[in-house]
């Protein structure tokens, strides 16, 4: 019998290795597997590549994860917002290499990894700093840059309900980069509000399919517990 | 420009856009103008978190912060939403699906070329979000900016000096004073506000205006063009 829910958070992520590329789901708060970082910055993997919308605010979760020295490199679209002053400071130290993605750019380029496209053409970004060094071409009379996958060795996302299999449902805009980190990494970890029994989902509204998915961990808060890690 | 001024520009915005526009509103001045779109008729508006719909600002103490705008800011959902996720919200934009976006801006050039993400200072650290996805994507790109930056010289330019976000996407630009859409023959006023004369316009304005629109001949403002010219050589510079 197959189970993917995990023990706790800390069994889900042993398997991070220094080095990794990690990416965190998140818009801002909405979506940010809080108690998975929270277990990254306990179980200490260093040297990481982070791959995230935001860059932390205020000093817990991603914040928490930058000023403890495990991220050495960030790739994500918007740092700079109110309450970053982790990223900043470490950013002004040189302390973290920064990648700017715009933000579409990132979404396609993790749906890339996980699709098996080598590389797209797209408008966004010709003529700008952020394509410099970019190959470019012209398409249908439309100036593109050539973008190229992201693929992460690990997924920490947040979803809302799940069952044995994995399969996964989210929470209004909870979802954001969800579903696409999940299919861009070789292992993704979700953590869950809600464990359910198969059959309980309806298939209709599977959002990530279980294929996606390696290990699930239920949110310590939560009170909604279906059905009991097997 | 104070709240009165900020409110009066958002409404001209909302004015212009059609019923049953799909609609992005930036984040900042363009986000006002939602509140100005008629409640009996049907827009759509497309946040790049995931929802497409219509919404208002959440009730204090009704927040649920998995239900946010792009701005961040808890809202609250009207009947007809949609949600999906990221790859799907930017194949929205990118893909051309979307009539409006309306975005703030540093500096728009004549040719429509925009520049809203970076000042370019040695120090600032950049943060560009979906700017340069909305700049290339959307049927129809509008720009709500002051009409001068806080050194008092034209927002609009003859080249933007600070990096540019998009190549030629502008197509329309509002400012307190007045109402500009970007054309391949030049920059067209189409609005002149409150008492604003085109003559005023054309010397606070970085770049030559073509004033046919409002019939007013051009004779009228070619009084300006030298200073005019003087001052865009300037900003070149």
């Amino acid at each position: 019998m197959i189970n993917k829910l995990c023990a706790d958070a800390q069994a889900a992520l042993s398997g991070i290795k220094d080095g990794a590329t990690i990416a965190v789901g998140g818009f801002g708060g909405a979506g940010m597997p809080d108690e998975l970082i929270d277990a990254l910055i306990e179980q200490g993997a260093r040297d990481l590549t982070l791959v995230s919308n935001n860059a932390g605010q205020g000093d817990s979760g991603l914040a928490a994860l930058l000023k403890a020295g495990q991220v050495r490199r960030i790739l994500c679209s918007y740092p700079r917002m109110t309450g970053s002053h982790v990223f900043e400071s470490l950013y002004r130290a040189g302390k973290i290499e920064l990648e700017i993605v715009p933000q579409g750019n990132l979404a396609e380029r993790l749906r890339a990894a996980g699709c098996g496209i080598a590389g797209f053409y797209t408008p966004t970004g010709f003529g700008t700093l952020l394509a410099e060094g970019k190959e470019t071409r012209l398409i249908d009379g439309r100036q593109c840059v050539l973008e190229l996958p992201i693929h992460v060795d690990y997924a920490l996302i947040k979803a809302q309900t799940a069952d044995r299999w994995g399969n996964l449902t989210f929470r209004k805009t909870a979802r954001n980069f969800g579903p696409v980190m999940a299919m861009a990494a070789t292992n993704t970890i979700a953590s869950i509000e809600q464990f359910c029994e198969l059959g309980e989902l309806d298939p209709e509204t599977v959002v990530t399919p279980g294929i996606y998915v390696k290990h699930l961990v239920l949110r310590k808060a939560s009170a909604n517990l279906l059905n009991q890690a097997g | 420009m104070d709240n009165s001024m900020r409110i009066a520009m958002a409404k001209r915005v909302a004015r212009d856009i059609p019923e049953g526009s799909y609609v992005n509103l930036g984040i900042g001045l363009p986000t006002l103008v939602a509140n100005h779109l008629p409640a009996e008729k049907d827009y759509f508006l497309h946040s790049e978190n995931g929802v497409l719909g219509r919404w208002q600002a959440a009730a204090p103490g009704e927040e649920d912060w998995d239900m946010i705008n792009a701005g961040k800011e808890p809202i609250e959902l009207s009947p007809g939403a949609a949600f999906f996720h990221h790859a799907d919200s930017f194949g929205m934009m990118r893909g051309g699906h979307l009539d409006i976006c309306v975005l703030g801006a540093f500096q728009v050039s004549a040719q429509g070329d925009l520049a809203n993400w970076h000042t370019g200072a040695p120090d600032a650290i950049p943060a560009v979000g979906g700017a340069m996805d909305l700049a290339i994507g959307a049927k129809r790109v509008f720009v709500m900016m002051e009409h001068l930056a806080k050194d008092g010289r034209s927002k609009l330019l003859p080249e933007c000096t600070y990096p540019l976000t998009g190549l030629g996407c502008v197509s329309r630009v509002y400012t307190e004073l007045a109402t500009l859409d970007i054309t391949p023959e030049g920059v067209r006023v189409i609005e002149l506000v409150g008492d604003t004369t085109a003559e005023h316009l054309q010397e606070v304005t970085g770049v030559p205006l073509d004033f046919s629109a409002l019939g007013i001949i051009p004779s009228a403002a070619s009084t300006q063009r030298p200073a005019v010219t003087q001052h865009c050589a300037e900003l070149q510079r």
